[in-house]
């Protein structure tokens, strides 16, 4: 059985507590939530903490709560199936909560949580294997080495963004609340994450995510489109997020975000806007999808391959805006 | 940190049966329920929460046990595949698994009886798009999915 | 063999009953014990320590820090496993811990035991293991090339050739003359492994000069042969007992490694030693589908029919030999079992490289060849504008021939396999648009091998029927990997004794308990353990009846047999009083296939079958003109089966089979890069799920096969084998494109879309066949029909 390395698990009584505990032990300790993606990534030596804190228990983290702008504080620890099946989410931020629903299979969703799937690790086939595995064939800069094995000239991991619901939140312009030992902040979902697979979200290892804030939807739609080989289970191969405002059939605002193609999810909203003020057919659209995959950069680090990984970032950003728009 | 990995008291009830454990807390659930409680029941493919073989209900709702920590369960109510039937009378669900022929190495067979009767506990009578959905994370590499089908909508039909 | 005559369907009382499996309550409690889930008392846990390289001489291994640390009972290496074994006698490379150097990474090179796995793995990372790197071969066509340092195995032939035959039955290149339509293609068919959802396990104990083995095994009659080689122990003092068996597809077919290290850590320690493997491990033990390229060749006349056809398949072994001739020649065997091919050349070479070892994997060595073979005859079928389901007909083998590689076809059901699926289907009818295709192909499979593995002159199966204190118990080696062999057991011996199947007690699988069985590989066991239980049932019956009639005093005949009685009494009263008048009642039965099943030339031993399966299969998908994706709509599968034993176990073997054969269509592959496995877990080794599974509609097809037990044959693996090429005919069908490699993957198929777009062929697959140095062919003469009924 493939098992887990040593290491001590707390339950802090309190986030304050937690972030004291997280001051003290720095590198040295991660906090888990649903653990979907912290515990496989301990078995397999890529993640090894001395102290495991949980978070799963701590009610404030487990509130959905309707926020003062009309929008809604989901508590970090709100789990993906909820977020799924609340239907106020579903209605207000269908994209979102289908990108919640759209995250690997039931049982993940059961346990795993928004937070975890927000702060998700960055994925690449050259990583997420074995400790024997990567000894044999080499380590990698994102753990125990010091080359990118996939693009072996990049000076930064490039490991795969794979959040589904980081884009989806993105297209609605959600903040996170962090906490740390300087206190608390809250920033742009789409601040979090930066260019870089290993250091991939711009938040320091003391700071706990608490709650994500979805501004009150207003008159945007949104919807979000995953590209896997499976039609459950798997990992995005290619994510697309919209969001946009109609004024009867013609697009009057529009928010692209797309994940899965590079190591942080790509706001693409500038290329999308040159759909703004036009109705949605198909050469429209076609034209305004190809510009905005542009910056998509998918390597040989995932399934099928990157050619076609990269043109599907086309389809997907298609798809998304069509069902953003309900245009079929 | 001294002593890391030392083990702690956990609280769990398993199948009805209270429990105070002494256990390493880097040992997940699955290797407490196979090991320590010796209910080997829940099987194990792949001990990475990508094949379904080891999903137990935690407090109701099936969850991977190989993905679970002691820590998180601390206080909770387990039920493993041990604890479906009604003492010799197969749970309904059990009943038409056998009956459809659903079961055939049966290695997948616990992990996709408990999450159908989580299906079922919820909603006696799905569609056959929610059986897929609810047990899209159990693998089976045997039946090719259509008999268990068939056993889950049988099974939620005695149920009603 | 028992013959049993004039019985209809009706006459029968539990045989092709939809009745559930005899052991299937136990698996759906939890209460069957798996490998895993067997714990001896003071159990030692023993790990592998596993190779980093490819390919390397191995200068020195220095265990000594691993024995030195708490909990660390022994440790071992080649030193103590000096003796090779190996499936295939002609192929005996394996240690099980390998001293020298190492083949592919992930081959073991020492195993410890100690008080917990977390110590084991930790002593196995403390093991010093220094190695001298050498070229790691992943190619066949780099395999072929002069080595740059040594060949990987030092009994390969030059090239690395593992094995290498060439056959030719008829005048092959007078057929080709006087075809009127010539057509050549080439294709190639990627690995794939058996994916079972149970990680292999094993337990040994040596108590008293008694070596016994659980293992998570399909055979095992040849591993405790194995296990007697290796340890040089008289068979007698070695007893291997398959335990429940959590899926096998010929995964759990070869002694392996673990096993073998457990049996001698049990030797050494006094204690017994338990192994599981990860996940990870199972995909470097493999034995799985050989990555083969194909080249065919056919002449066809103006109307179609196959005048010749030259096949020629280059197989990728991975590093060890496991069952690697038979699986060679396995890809050139059973074309002419479907097809009436009146000149046949076969050229087939197994090649090592650098890769986990390939072996057996459900339809061993055909789906490749089957694959190749459907999606040329459809093309064939679009060059001379004849429809592809009316071409196959015309070359339709018929029941109860010869082919022209000596294999005696008895009873067929082709035609009404592929009469039952293409109405069913609506092939025929179905409309053109883009994007929807629907495809159409047929196999066959053998029932059992006609020959052992090793030579020897046993039967192939044994079975003892005991009848005790009133009960049945049945005594077979025969092993339920789940495909329900006890099921199929107990169900003979119930309709011969008048009970259910539940009332007879099964003992299978157990070397020390059961008389031989060979295993269950080659979809031999309904078919053969079936008819030795069937010979011992009957004979069984008949001393109850006998001894009822006697005293009723009436003719045996007026003795009825059914519904737990024989005549007037009750069962148990009957055996009651059997026992008071014979004491101990116990009947054999056994079974060996028939001499004359197939020819006596060199390499004849790979595909005789007392009887063949015969599978048809129509698929229909929605594919993307687009991305290439693939939305499975539905299968309609109609297998021959001669008749089938539990209806609803067939049924599960059948849709078993379509499911995996989706898989291989779609997305499974064992893949490498940089020398190793490349994505070894079952998240990124992609299965079908819930979501991907498509309906399937199943008809079975009773021809009642004369020698099969009440007419049966197998169902365990032909069922696989028409759904990969229906798939590739249907995308074909839907696009217009061919994508002649499997898998089928999107990227593939818009490869093949690109390509034409660009004015070039529509298709994905290989180029060429490269130059293979095949031996010289060696020419069959015909069969020799004195020999023969037909």
């Amino acid at each position: 059985m493939l098992r887990l390395p040593r290491f001590s698990y707390l339950r802090p009584g309190s986030v304050t507590e937690a972030v004291e505990i997280l001051a003290e032990y720095g590198s040295r300790a991660r906090v888990v939530a649903g653990g979907t993606d912290l515990v496989p990534k301990m078995k397999r030596g890529q993640i090894e903490p001395e102290v495991v804190v949980g978070l799963s228990h701590l009610e404030e983290l487990r509130r959905i709560e309707k926020a003062n702008d009309g929008g809604f504080e989901i508590g970090a620890c709100v789990t993906l199936a909820e977020v799924a099946t609340n239907p106020a989410l579903q209605s207000a931020y269908p994209g979102y909560a289908k990108a919640a629903a759209l995250v690997s299979s039931p049982a993940l969703r059961n346990s795993g949580t928004i937070g975890g799937n927000l702060c998700v690790d960055t994925r690449c086939n050259y990583y997420d294997e074995s400790y024997e595995w990567r000894k044999a064939l080499g380590f990698c800069m994102k753990k125990d080495g010091d080359i990118c094995r996939v693009a072996p000239a990049s000076a930064t991991c490039r490991a795969i963004a794979s959040s589904d619901t980081a884009p989806a939140a993105i297209s609605m312009n959600a903040t996170a609340l962090l906490i740390g030992p300087d206190g608390q902040r809250e920033v742009p979902v789409a601040s979090l994450y930066q260019d870089n697979g290993k250091f991939y979200m711009t938040k320091s290892p003391e700071e706990i995510l608490v709650s994500l804030h979805m501004p009150a939807p207003g008159s945007w739609k949104s919807s979000y489109v995953k590209v896997r080989s499976r039609g459950s289970i798997d990992f995005p191969l290619v994510g697309a997020a919209a969001a946009v405002q109609m004024d009867g059939p013609k697009i009057e605002a529009c928010r692209v975000v797309i994940t899965a193609v590079g190591p942080q999810p790509l706001d693409v909203s500038e290329a999308a806007a040159a759909l703004i003020g036009r109705e949605i057919d198909a050469a429209v659209l076609e034209e305004v999808a190809a510009e905005a995959a542009k910056p998509a950069r998918p390597l040989d680090n995932a399934d099928l391959s990157y050619v076609w990984r990269k043109r599907m970032t086309r389809r997907a950003i298609e798809q998304a805006i069509r069902e953003a728009a309900d245009v079929a | 940190m001294s002593n890391i990995g030392s083990r702690e008291i956990l609280r769990i009830s398993v199948n009805g049966r209270k429990h105070e454990l002494l256990v390493k807390p880097y040992a997940t659930l699955l290797e407490i329920l196979r090991e320590d409680l010796r209910l080997t029941g829940t099987k194990h493919g792949c001990e990475a929460g990508e094949c379904g073989a080891c999903m137990v209900l935690v407090d109701g709702t099936p969850q991977l046990s190989c993905l679970v920590l002691p820590g998180q369960v601390e206080g909770s109510d387990i039920t493993t595949i041990e604890g479906v039937s009604n003492g010799s009378e197969l749970h309904p669900v059990q009943r038409a698994f056998m009956e459809h022929g659903a079961s055939q190495c049966g290695y997948c067979t616990s992990g996709m009886i408990i999450s159908s009767k989580a299906l079922l506990d919820a909603n006696p009578s799905p569609s056959r798009e929610e059986i897929k959905e609810a047990l899209s994370g159990n693998l089976c590499r045997c039946t090719g999915y259509g008999t268990i089908i068939e056993a889950v909508e049988d099974a939620g039909r005695a149920m009603a | 063999m028992t013959t049993i005559e004039g019985e209809s369907a009706t006459d029968l009382r539990v045989v092709g009953k939809s009745l559930p499996k005899v052991d299937a309550v136990g698996k759906l409690i939890g209460l069957t014990a798996y490998a895993d889930d067997i714990e001896l008392p003071n159990t030692l846990f023993c790990k592998l320590l596993r190779s980093h390289h490819p390919h390397a001489r191995i200068i020195s291994i220095d265990t000594s820090p691993a024995l030195a640390m708490e909990g660390v009972v022994a440790v071992i290496t080649q030193d103590d496993l000096p003796v090779k074994y190996g499936i295939m006698p002609t192929s005996e490379d394996e240690h099980g811990l390998e001293g020298e150097k190492v083949r592919f990474v992930g081959d073991p090179v020492a195993a410890v035991a100690a008080v917990d796995e977390e110590t084991a793995l930790a002593a196995c990372r403390a093991i010093k293991v220094e190695y001298q790197p050498l070229e790691a071969i992943e190619s066949i066509e780099h395999a072929l090339l002069p080595p740059s340092d040594e060949p990987i195995q030092d009994y390969a032939g030059p090239g690395n050739i593992h094995r290498a035959g060439a056959l030719e039955f008829g005048e092959v290149d007078e057929g080709f003359a006087k075809s009127n339509y010539i057509r050549e293609d080439v294709f190639f068919y990627e690995g794939n492994t058996h994916l079972p959802m149970e990680q292999h396990s094993a337990t040994a104990t040596y108590v008293g000069d008694q070596l016994t083995l659980w293992s998570s095994t399909q055979n095992p009659h040849y591993v405790h042969r194995a296990m007697a080689k290796v340890f040089e122990m008289p068979m007698s003092h070695v007893r291997v007992i398959a335990a429940p068996h959590g899926g096998g597809f010929g995964g759990k077919a070869d002694p392996f490694s673990h096993e073998v290290a457990v049996c001698k850590l049990a030797m050494i320690t006094g204690r017994p030693v338990k192994c599981t493997l990860t996940r990870e491990e199972v995909f470097y033990t493999h034995r799985g589908r050989h990555p083969v390229l194909m080249w065919v060749r056919t002449g066809v006349s103006e109307d179609g029919k196959i005048q010749a056809m030259h096949f020629r398949t280059a197989l990728d072994g991975g590093a060890y030999g496991s069952y690697g001739p038979a699986s060679m020649l396995y890809t050139g065997a059973l074309q002419p079992t479907t097809y009436n091919i009146p000149a046949y050349r076969f050229e087939g070479v197994r090649v090592f490289t650098n890769k986990a070892p390939c072996g057996p994997k459900r339809g061993h060595g055909t789906p490749q060849p089957r694959f190749a073979l459907e999606l040329h005859l459809d093309k064939i079928a679009e060059d001379i504008g004849l429809d592809p389901v009316e071409l196959r007909r015309r070359n339709f083998v018929k029941p109860y021939t010869r082919t022209i590689n000596h294999l005696r076809i008895t009873s067929c059901g082709l035609e009404e396999a592929t009469e039952q699926v293409i109405e069913a289907s609506g092939f025929l009818r179905r409309k053109k648009s883009l994007g929807h295709g629907m495809g159409f192909a047929i196999s066959s499979y053998m029932c059992g091998a006609g020959l052992p593995i090793y030579w020897n002159k046993l039967p192939h199966s044994e079975c003892i029927v005991q009848v005790n204190r009133g009960g049945v118990s049945l005594y077979c080696g025969a092993t339920d990997i789940g495909q329900g062999s006890d099921t199929v057991l107990a169900t003979v011996a119930a309709e011969e004794l008048g009970l259910w199947p539940s009332d007879i007690r099964i003992f299978s699988g157990d070397t020390g308990l059961a008389p031989v069985d060979l295993g269950s590989y080659s979809s031999r066991v309904t078919f053969m353990a079936g008819n030795a239980a069937l010979q011992a049932a009957h004979e069984m019956r008949e001393i109850l009846v006998n001894a009822v009639a006697e005293k009723m005093e009436c003719s045996p005949s007026e003795v009825t047999v059914g519904e737990g009685k024989i005549g007037e009494m009750t069962f148990e009263e009957a055996a009651n009083l059997a026992q008071e008048k014979l004491g101990v009642l116990s009947t054999r039965g056994s079974y060996a296939p028939p001499k004359n099943i197939g020819g006596r030339f060199k390499a004849s031993g790979v595909g005789p079958s007392p009887a063949y399966s015969y599978s048809a299969a129509v698929v229909d998908l929605d594919a993307d003109p687009y991305s290439g994706e693939i939305q499975l709509n539905k299968v309609w599968i109609a297998h021959d089966i001669g008749r089938p034993i539990n209806s609803l176990t067939v049924r599960g073997q059948v849709e078993g089979g379509v499911y995996m054969g989706l898989g291989e269509a779609l997305m499974e592959a064992q893949l490498y890069r940089h020398g190793l496995h490349k994505v070894p877990s079952m998240l990124d080794y992609k299965s079908l799920t819930f979501m991907d599974m498509p309906e399937v509609e199943t008809y079975l097809v009773e021809t009642i096969d004369l020698e099969g037990p009440y007419g049966a044959k197998e169902v365990g693996q032909g069922p696989l084998l028409p759904v990969i090429p229906a798939v590739a005919s249907a995308v074909h069908d839907a696009l217009g494109v061919w994508v002649d490699e499997v898998p089928i993957t999107p990227d593939k198929i818009m490869r093949a879309l690109d390509a034409r777009a660009k004015g070039r062929e529509g298709r994905y697959g290989p180029k060429s066949f490269p130059a293979i140095p095949y031996p010289t062919i060696v020419k069959v003469p015909p069969f020799d029909a004195s020999s023969s009924s037909f």
